[in-house]
């Protein structure tokens, strides 16, 4: 096949297609760790939100109570991470570690019955648009409205922590939790706030997989994209933006080096398999050396545990 | 990394629950590389497994236990724990049975698609599934349009070789302008990533995918791009209804009650088995519709003359990549030749990674 222009189209359509639970679930952890939450659970909460996503579109046979159900099913599985962390006072790294193992666990015993189910068309937007322009078409129409979403939710969240109060907040709750409670702000509950979220987008980057992208369940589908979603947020220094660059990056090289296999490129296959973890790595080291924004990006207090003193 | 770490510790944890009840019970052990829910390979093994069970015997099977070191641990645990008998179905778990075969000598032990069997308790045990191949490389050299099949490939293992060649060499016969192009994604079971990789070969030109990986995830991919594709490990259809033309089905069953059956009675000895469509080890889905009827006659013949040995995979004159003679004319490939292939055959493009 050429690599004529409309196919260059095509391709960025799939990577953008499989770039997006790592969006979700990294602007959602991203948001976490700016409050000083470490929470290493964002595989397990993502597998939660898969399967119940597809439980109920199975039960109620409706996508959209699905969708707000995997990111519901997120809070809830988030809020046990947060009870244990911010109110019980656990060990940040152990207790989301957990979250991941029981998350699995659970995902599995939940699923058994909705092995082998196929899943239901999930309706695209804008798929006559996607056909009649050639290049932009694939690009910009005839996706999923999550897709949309996903993309949008990086500048967002860049603009909810830059310009607004409440993104102050929760920066300076990630900062130096001390001062900020000595300010008169409930730490606590700006925290659980902040876990919650990232639990809802955890989830419904999970719905994604097990709705859009592959539509069914099979135990253990998200295949360690909640790690790499945890990596990306380290290696982008925890700015919404450079997640997404990481995201697109990881997506991209992911499905280009599959494309070079099958153009039959004589490069060794197990480099061209490493190539996306390295490129996403080398890429977004440079892209973040300027140490004084890290220094003003990175949440000092991060996985530190507070206690207000009575 | 931290995958398998998790998946290790999760084996550990699940271990510990059994590692104490050792009794004199005849017991039979099963250790699966993937979940039981995947739908494909681990699903088969554990319908296996069911089987046994159904037959009275008592079992117990440890699931998502990664290939090498882990799956030693994994494996001489259900030794000590008072298992009688243990079956390893995956490829990567050839070392390990057999280290711990040589500390265990009175628990018998059974290894999938292996052929290491170092200690008289090891025995192994595959199916011919390349059988199925030639079946599946005959309907795709007659169905494609593009003549292009595409091929998404596990691990560089003669296993997973020999299914490409047969499947390449059956294309051929039907149809000489026929292009194999192969994606190997290096893992059994991701299917974001097997949907990829099957999204790629569709933009690559091809329009019948083959994997020889576990979900269901292909076919799936092929169902909405509107290309044909294959079942893998069991039957798949309703997957993709309008898609699929065949699956190849794995049924352990029987052998798994047989193989307990005599080492609860102390008559199970070593062996190496290899069965096929003759044995109903590697069986056939339907035939979708699609096909039309005198393909589906033309397929049914040969699997029967498959079957009966009429007509085999591999039968001569077989080239490698740079045209030198692997079988001669008339001949069949032996076995032996079979176990360890590690070349491509003519036709198969790119290199086999090393």
């Amino acid at each position: 096949m050429s690599l004529d222009i409309s196919f260059i189209g095509i391709l960025i359509g799939s990577i953008m297609a499989s770039s997006v639970p790592l969006i979700l679930a990294a602007s959602g952890e991203l948001i976490t760790e700016r409050s000083g939450v470490l929470n290493l659970g964002v595989e397990g909460m993502m597998i939660i939100g898969a399967i119940s996503g597809f439980a109920l579109m199975v039960i109620t046979d409706n996508l959209f109570i699905a969708i707000v159900g995997s990111m519901f099913s997120g809070v809830i599985i988030s809020l046990i991470f947060g009870f244990l962390t911010q109110s019980l006072l656990t060990n940040h790294v152990a207790t989301g570690l957990a979250l991941t193992i029981f998350g699995i666990g659970l995902s599995a015993m939940l699923g058994k019955n909705f092995v082998g189910i196929p899943g239901k068309e999930f309706p695209i937007l804008f798929s006559s648009l996607r056909e009649s322009i050639p290049f932009f078409g694939p690009i910009l129409f005839g996706h999923s409205i999550v897709l949309y979403f996903a993309f949008a939710l990086p500048f967002l969240t860049n603009y909810f922590l830059k310009k607004t109060k409440l993104g102050l907040v929760v920066r300076a709750v990630g900062d130096s939790p001390v001062s900020a409670s000595n300010q008169g702000i409930n730490v606590i509950i700006v925290r659980y706030c902040c876990i919650l979220y990232g639990g809802a987008m955890c989830g419904l980057a999970g719905a994604y997989l097990s709705l859009i992208y592959t539509p069914q369940w099979i135990e253990n589908m998200t295949a360690g994209r909640g790690w790499i979603a945890l990596a990306l947020v380290v290696f982008a220094t925890w700015s919404p933006i450079k997640v997404l660059i990481g995201a697109l990056i990881f997506g991209g090289i992911t499905i280009l080096q599959l494309h070079m296999q099958a153009i039959g490129f004589r490069i060794p296959v197990q480099f061209l398999s490493a190539l996306p973890y390295l490129m996403t790595i080398i890429v977004l080291v440079v892209i973040s050396r300027d140490s004084r924004k890290i220094k003003l990006n990175t949440p000092t207090s991060l996985g530190r545990i507070f206690y207000k003193e009575k | 990394m931290y995958k398998n770490f998790f998946r290790y510790l999760i084996s550990a944890i699940f271990l510990l629950g059994f590692s104490v009840n050792s009794n004199a019970d005849f017991k039979v052990g099963f250790v699966y590389v993937g979940p039981t829910g995947d739908h494909g390979w681990t699903f088969q093994h554990h319908e296996g497994r069911n089987a046994v069970e159904a037959a009275g015997i008592k079992t117990t099977f440890v699931e998502s236990v990664p290939e090498g070191a882990d799956a030693e641990r994994v494996i001489r645990q259900l030794a000590q724990s008072g298992h009688d008998l243990i079956f390893t179905t995956s490829f990567g778990y050839m070392d390990p049975t057999n280290k711990v075969a040589k500390d265990f000598p009175n628990v018998k032990f059974e290894h999938a698609t292996g052929y290491k069997r170092e200690h008289p308790n090891v025995s192994t045990y595959s199916a011919r599934f390349y059988e199925g191949r030639t079946l599946l490389g005959h309907i795709a050299g007659k169905m494609t349009k593009t003549n292009t099949i595409g091929y998404i490939a596990s691990f560089p293992i003669p296993e997973v070789i020999r299914g490409i060649n047969a499947m390449t060499l059956a294309a051929q016969k039907v149809n000489p302008n026929i292009k194999t192009k192969i994606v190997w994604v290096f893992t059994w079971y991701d299917p974001g990533k097997e949907a990829e990789a099957a999204q790629a070969l569709i933009d690559q030109g091809a329009d019948v995918i083959m994997q020889h990986t576990d979900s269901t995830a292909p076919v799936q991919t092929a169902e909405k791009a509107g290309v044909w594709s294959f079942g893998q490990a069991s039957d798949m259809q309703r997957f993709a209804p309008k898609s699929i033309l065949t699956s190849i089905i794995d049924d352990w069953a029987p052998y798994y009650v047989e193989r307990a059956i005599a080492a609860r009675d102390g008559k199970w000895n070593q062996q190496d088995t290899w069965h096929g469509l003759k044995e109903g080890m590697v069986a056939m889905g339907p035939y979708n519709s699609a096909m039309g009827a005198d393909l589906v006659k033309e397929v049914e013949q040969l699997q029967k003359d498959l079957a009966s040995g009429k007509v085999h995979s591999f039968t001569g004159p077989i080239y490698d990549q740079k045209g030198n003679i692997l079988v001669a004319e008339g001949k069949v490939a032996d076995d032996g030749m079979l176990a360890g292939m590690s070349v491509y055959v003519k036709g198969v493009e790119g290199d086999i990674p090393k």
